[in-house]
């Protein structure tokens, strides 16, 4: 039955020789076991999709893998105390490590500062003889309002919502952001009013 | 009588079935026998079998990717001693990095591997330099450049993630400011150009905990998650496809016509 590997290669000769003067319809010769070019190639595109398929689909939840679920990390809210707690004009710096924030009065609001600098991310220091943020790793400086001013900061700090809870106690949620930039800053919940 | 016995210990030692499964080809005596010498053994088959006179001419090449890759050598070997003491967690790294110095015999590995770091960046770019100057990267050596430029980027990383495991402060605010730079990734970080378009009504698909710093670190900042994960990625990950990039790098130097040349 079998097809010595001389027959086969003659019929694969002639399989192209009829390709090229039309007599025999492409796709069609079998060889010994009853395999055509097309379905051998169809095999072959059916074998390398699902290749495909599967090294897509490891590089997926490769990727997802590096992603975990839970993070060890500081409550995204938490309660900062009554505004009487803060003095007018006081820059806190109560929860800068524990919470990353800075929790300043102004003259009319009570607000929640961001403590990233804007540049690339480290925290600055708060001076309090100069009146001003100044972060140790490219020197950008921020006003108290959180304004930048000096160096490479490409804009203000950004703000946390704040409000008020039932008891009068203020409260931070750092999932929200207020860009100065984007004219955020006169929001509702950017602010607590004093 | 004592010498001749000497002789007969040495041609059956020569000649015996271990001594020939090891080295297949006798002793060299003639440039045919050298030739086989070389073809047949591994370590020595990484060099070609003759040079042309200006390879070994150092005022055209500066000997800078064999020194690059001798430096990745002497960092293989002190950076898999480091391992033995170094533990890559919040509690340890510091204290582990300063007993190297203090109290770890010969601690002055770390120095080594240090100084070998830099002294390997500074040798890849000037390799890089020395093959644009003389024009090595035109064809056919042109996709071998491309896989230069991949170890350069490799050789970057590889010193990127090594600055974080001393875990001092120098360590921690410099990779905080070198991840930022991931969160301004087009499309894949948070702040990047194009990350508005990847999202479904008002929800972004790439967020804080999404995007490509976050599956560098780990974390939404430095910490425990970004220590590990560096130490991974240098120690075991970067280095392993590093080799990869440079067996090839190597092997396509040979097939591309050689060593280049003065013209």
């Amino acid at each position: 039955m079998a097809d010595s590997k001389q027959d086969q290669a003659d019929k694969l000769k002639a399989a192209g020789a009829g390709k090229a003067h039309g007599h025999v319809a492409k796709g069609h010769v079998a060889s010994g076991d009853g395999q055509t070019r097309r379905s051998f190639i169809s095999w072959v595109v059916v074998g390398w999709a699902a290749f495909a398929a599967c090294m897509g689909g490891l590089a997926t939840i490769t990727m997802r893998f590096f992603a975990p679920n839970v993070l060890y990390e500081p409550q995204q809210t938490f309660r900062a105390g009554a505004v009487s707690e803060y003095a007018p004009g006081e820059v806190s710096t109560r929860w800068k490590s524990k919470f990353g924030i800075w929790i300043v009065r102004l003259d009319d609001r009570v607000v929640a500062l961001s403590t990233i600098c804007t540049h690339l991310g480290c925290t600055p220091n708060w001076l309090a003889s100069e009146q001003k943020f100044k972060c140790p790793c490219h020197g950008s400086a921020f006003r108290m309002n959180g304004i930048n001013f000096e160096g490479p900061a490409p804009r203000p700090l950004e703000r946390h919502k704040i409000y008020l809870d039932d008891e009068g106690i203020m409260v931070v949620d750092k999932t929200v952001s207020f860009r100065q930039e984007r004219g955020q800053w006169d929001e509702p919940e950017s602010f607590v009013a004093v | 009588m004592a010498e001749e016995e000497k002789k007969d210990f040495w041609a059956r030692f020569f000649g015996s079935y271990i001594w020939k499964s090891i080295f297949r080809v006798g002793i060299p005596r003639d440039r045919r026998g050298r030739l086989m010498q070389v073809l047949s053994n591994f370590f020595l088959h990484l060099h070609p079998v003759s040079l042309p006179k200006h390879a070994v001419k150092l005022k055209y090449t500066w000997c800078m990717g064999g020194l690059s890759f001798f430096l990745f050598i002497v960092l293989t070997f002190t950076g898999v001693l480091l391992m033995f003491y170094y533990r890559p967690t919040i509690e340890y790294a510091y204290n582990d990095v300063i007993d190297l110095r203090e109290t770890t015999p010969m601690g002055i590995m770390r120095e080594i591997h240090r100084w070998a770091a830099h002294l390997m960046v500074i040798a890849v770019w000037f390799h890089m330099f020395r093959v644009f100057m003389t024009g090595s990267y035109k064809a056919p050596r042109e996709f071998n450049w491309c896989i230069g430029v991949v170890l350069l980027t490799f050789t970057l990383l590889l010193s990127f993630t090594g600055y974080l495991l001393p875990w001092d402060q120098l360590a921690i605010w410099a990779i905080t400011v070198g991840s930022n730079m991931a969160a301004a990734t087009p499309f894949v970080g948070q702040e990047g150009p194009g990350v508005a378009l990847l999202s479904i009504g008002n929800v972004n698909l790439i967020g804080r905990t999404s995007d490509a710093r976050f599956l560098l670190l780990g974390d939404t900042s430095i910490g425990a998650g970004a220590l590990l994960r560096f130490y991974v990625f240098h120690c075991v990950f970067f280095p392993l496809i590093a080799v990869f990039f440079m067996v090839v790098h190597f092997w396509r130097v040979r097939k591309d016509g050689g060593i280049s040349g003065p013209v």
